[in-house]
């Protein structure tokens, strides 16, 4: 994990670079307007913080330290980055999808059912946005797809993300046991965070990457693809090889069946 | 079962208004056509019984589904690579920039009515073709149908199935979507890596720089026109030659190189084959009716810039993309200006080209081992030609291997493994599985010959076990009835060819000795292990013992009382020590 947390801060490096230099200008920026969304959401609410900082203290600090600044890898295999300015947009969606607190098994650290109700996870949140400007989660107006441009989401998704989710969204393989997932059942909220944030091997598609409308597209799209297929079943939307491993085993199954049994008949 | 030479005639009833036109109208063309006799003769033909002989009318039949569908789908397809801007029905692809050629595929699929169900039902077909082409000649290799007289319709079949993949790929690639436009690439790739002719190549394909303007237009004649002619031509001569060889048989009493025992084509071959094309066609379109095929809607129009994860052919050319995945990178090199990118030359053209003429030339490989140059008309069970089997299940485990090494980023996702280590894992799975299948399958093979040669000596275990005064305990066995004997022991073993010596009485070296030399070579590797039938003399030896020849002379005498009234025994006491002795070859065996 060491080996791969310090290659990943490597070949991230400019991307946290580029992070702290919108850091910068967020908190300018904040300053200047104070009473920004932003600002509103991380001054929410004292008890918020504090209630945060507990639950952090008790599940995220072994990894990530006791105020979050991040913590070398030791031998036992604990380690994390530093959270300070990766926002509530990352709490939400770490936490959300449970790949936080992190089990240390396998190439990647894997989502599986959430370890906290939604009001710790947005405690915590609370916490580490108070730590330094990020990212905030995105409000149900942004997340709202009912005038999205589901076309153009989908010509956004088959440029910036088919190379990796696949061009339905069915997931993909990268190298050395890494995966993007499947993206049939990610919430509109954690679809967005997850391109506001970039998770693990996953770049950050930021505001001027993407604009939050482009983004509310992709999601649109992503949700149509839901909706099943008008051919039938979908077998997998994993492409020809599912049709093909089909075609053998229903289709010529069922002939040789049908072969045999006239066969059969006569003799 | 039986040959039918002339059939009764049906009870005769006067016959009725319609009946006498009928006749009229068929003496007038007979009289004028002579077709009668033709039409006699052809009703006549004997065609043997089996599951497997249906395996080719499975292919026959999922072409004509895909005429049909095929022709169908062209009344609706626009082969033109203009760029517009689709409007319709499917909002996720609304304004969206396109060929006419993937606006024409959408249309098909929610505007005209029944035109999704046409394309899948054209796909599920192609890919059911294939894969009935495929089990076809696997039946022909496996069973020896190959061999004499029928060399030259391998051929022809050999050629079929390479205008099915290119039918498959060229169709595959019409609708204009990223996924064939992926494939295209791939194939754009593969030509270029051809040295010095490559670039040409492929600016004469693509009429200039990939993907240009002139493809679809292009494949579109050769998808619909060129391509099906070729196959409906071939089919025809295929056909046309399976009736003037006759058919083969499996064999059996009664069937032998001369002859051929079975049904008479009129009536009851041909309501059979009629009723197995409409479930040919239900098997399609049931399954075109309850599962999507290339939702070409979910894939987007193809634009060079994107490269979706995932990315494969149909089936039958997975086996392309596997080679090119597998293939490690580190083999291109830069000679002076000029690019040998030996990582795609090798796996695109130079392994298939091995692996098909290696299938194509296989009925020439065979005779030149074999030195036979009979004909053959009854089929080899597949235990009883032990190297071909093996080296047919050896080349179809290659092919396995490197149809899941096509597939091996979905193998990753699904079974949470490293790409890499697949990959490495496949790499060597490819040398080492075919030599393990081999390996493995030439011994099933011997082993079925051995016990095939255990029941026609000594007969069926019947369980019944008898003690004897002395103590001493036999099972008895039931002897195999003529028919049960006759399958077990009517083939005859090849076994390696001799040659006369390289030089004559006088010493004078003798012409064609090298060709023959090879031949000796090639043929021990196809024949040095084998098992041979039980001969007449060996049964009678068996039978007259009434247990195994080799057992101890003082357990003959109570086996010898026995075989009067029960058969063949054997001595349950002597089986272990004796079972060697049920081989009786001359060439080395066992491992
Ligand atoms: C077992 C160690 C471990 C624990 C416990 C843990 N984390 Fe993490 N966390 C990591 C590691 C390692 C990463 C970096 C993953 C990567 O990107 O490769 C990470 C990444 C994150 C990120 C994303 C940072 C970014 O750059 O976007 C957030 C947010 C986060 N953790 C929050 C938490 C919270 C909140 C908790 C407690 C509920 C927690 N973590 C518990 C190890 C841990
Ligand atoms: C370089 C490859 C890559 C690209 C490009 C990429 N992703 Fe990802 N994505 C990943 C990986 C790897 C993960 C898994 C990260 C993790 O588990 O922490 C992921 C995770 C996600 C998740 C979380 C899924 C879940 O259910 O937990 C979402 C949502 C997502 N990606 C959306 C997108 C979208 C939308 C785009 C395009 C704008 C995109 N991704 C582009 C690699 C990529
Ligand atoms: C005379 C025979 C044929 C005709 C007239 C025909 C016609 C067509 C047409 C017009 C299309 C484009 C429309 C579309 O893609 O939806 C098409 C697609 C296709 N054809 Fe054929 N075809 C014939 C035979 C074959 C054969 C023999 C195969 C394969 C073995 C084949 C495989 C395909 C495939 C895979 C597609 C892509 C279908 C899709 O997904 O939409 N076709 N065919």
């Amino acid at each position: 994990m060491k080996a791969l947390a310090a290659r990943r801060h490597h070949r991230f490096a400019p991307v946290v670079l580029l992070l702290l230099a919108l850091l910068l200008t967020g908190a300018v920026y904040a300053i200047a307007q104070p009473a920004s969304a932003d600002a509103a959401q991380a001054a929410a609410s004292e008890s918020d913080i504090a209630a945060g900082q507990k639950l952090f203290q008790a599940n995220c600090a072994t990894c990530h330290g006791p105020n979050a600044e991040g913590r070398e890898a030791v031998e036992a295999g604990a380690g994390g980055p530093s959270l300070i300015g990766v926002g509530a947009a990352a709490v939400d969606f770490q936490v959300g999808t449970g790949r936080m607190p992190a089990q240390m098994n396998g190439a990647q650290i894997m989502a599986k059912p959430a370890q906290f109700d939604d009001e710790q996870i947005a405690q915590l949140a609370a916490y580490v946005a108070s730590l330094g400007a990020g990212p905030s989660i995105p409000t149900d107006e942004q997340l709202d797809t009912t005038n999205a441009d589901v076309a153009l989401g989908g010509a956004l998704f088959r440029t910036n993300c088919a190379m990796c989710h696949g061009v339905t969204g069915a997931g993909g393989a990268l190298s050395q046991g890494k995966w993007a997932p499947a993206l049939d059942e990610t919430s509109p909220a954690h679809l967005y965070e997850a391109m506001l944030t970039g998770p693990q091997s996953m770049p950050v598609f930021n505001d001027a990457n993407i604009t939050p409308d482009e983004k509310r597209d992709i999601i649109a799209y992503l949700e149509t693809q839901r909706e099943g297929s008008p051919g039938g079943l979908t077998l997998g939307s994993v492409g020809p090889v599912s049709e093909g491993l089909w075609a053998w085993v229903i289709g010529i199954g069922l002939l040789i069946g049908a072969s045999v049994w006239i066969g059969a008949k006569s003799s | 079962m039986s040959t039918v030479d002339s059939r009764p005639a049906p009870a005769a009833a006067p016959p009725s208004r319609v009946e006498r036109a009928a006749a009229g109208t068929a003496d007038y063309l007979d009289q004028r056509t002579g077709i009668g006799g033709a039409v006699k003769e052809f009703a006549r033909k004997i065609f043997p019984d089996h599951w497997s002989f249906l395996l080719g009318e499975i292919a026959l039949y999922s072409f004509v589904v895909l005429l049909i569908s095929g022709t169908f789908l062209t009344m609706f397809f626009v082969p033109s690579m203009t760029e517009v801007h689709y409007h319709g029905p499917w909002a996720a692809m609304d304004g969206v920039q396109m060929s006419e050629a993937f606006a024409s595929t959408l249309r098909l699929s929610f505007e005209v009515r029944g035109g999704l169900l046409m394309r899948q039902i054209h796909h599920w077909a192609a890919l059911i073709f294939m894969a009935a082409i495929v089990t076809h000649m696997m039946r022909v290799f496996f069973t020896g149908a190959f061999r004499k007289p029928r060399e030259l319709n391998w051929l022809v079949g050999f050629t079929l199935m390479i205008l099915g993949l290119l039918a498959g790929f060229s169709g595959y690639s019409l609708p204009d979507d990223v996924l064939s436009g992926n494939g295209l690439r791939i194939a754009d790739g593969v030509a270029r890596a051809i040295p010095i002719l490559g670039s040409y190549i492929s600016f004469a394909l693509f009429g200039g720089e990939f993907p240009g303007t002139d493809l679809i237009p292009r494949l579109f004649t050769v998808h619909i026109l060129l391509i099906p002619a070729l196959i409906l031509a071939l089919i025809g001569l295929h056909l046309l030659m399976v009736v003037l060889h006759k058919h083969t048989q499996y064999p059996g009493s009664g069937r032998s190189d001369k002859n051929v025992v079975g049904y008479p084509l009129f009536p009851i071959y041909v309501a059979k084959a009629g009723g197995f094309f409409f479930v040919v066609f239900a098997v399609i379109a049931l399954m075109a009716a309850t599962m999507t095929i290339n939702p070409v809607w979910n894939y987007g129009p193809f634009d060079p810039s994107i490269v979706g994860a995932g990315a494969q052919p149909d089936w039958y050319m997975l086996f392309l993309e596997g080679g090119l995945r597998l293939m490690p990178g580190q083999t291109e090199f830069v000679i002076g200006q000029y690019t040998l990118s030996l990582n795609i030359l090798v796996p695109g053209v130079v392994i298939p080209g091995i692996l098909f003429t290696a299938i194509a030339l296989w009925p020439f490989i065979e005779a030149f081992a074999t030195g036979d140059k009979r004909e053959h008309h009854v089929l080899d069970r597949p235990r009883n030609v032990p190297f071909r089997t093996a080296f047919g299940v050896a080349f179809l485990t290659a092919f396995f291997v490197l149809i899941l090494a096509g597939s091996n980023d979905l193998i990753a996702t699904h079974f949470h493994l490293s790409i890499n280590d697949i990959t490495w894992t496949f790499r060597i799975l490819l040398f080492v599985g075919p030599a393990i299948a081999f390996w493995i399958t030439k011994r099933i093979c011997l082993s079925l010959q051995r016990k095939d040669r255990e029941l026609v000596l000594h007969g069926h275990e019947t369980g019944r076990i008898v003690r004897f005064a002395s103590g001493e305990y036999i099972e008895v066995h039931k002897p195999l009835d003529a028919h049960e004997r006759w399958l077990r022991v009517q083939h005859e073993a090849n076994r390696p060819l001799e040659i006369e010596p390289a030089e004559d009485s006088r010493g004078v070296r003798r012409k064609g000795f090298r060709v023959d030399a090879l031949r000796q070579r090639l043929s021990r590797v196809f024949y040095e292990d084998r098992v041979e039938p039980v001969t007449p003399a060996e049964l009678a030896a068996a039978h007259s013992h009434g247990a195994h020849d080799a057992l101890p002379a003082a357990h003959d005498e109570h086996a010898g009382e026995l075989t009067g009234a029960s058969g063949g025994t054997r001595h349950l006491a002597a089986d272990v020590e004796n079972t060697e002795g049920t081989d009786s070859t001359d060439g080395p065996k066992h491992p």
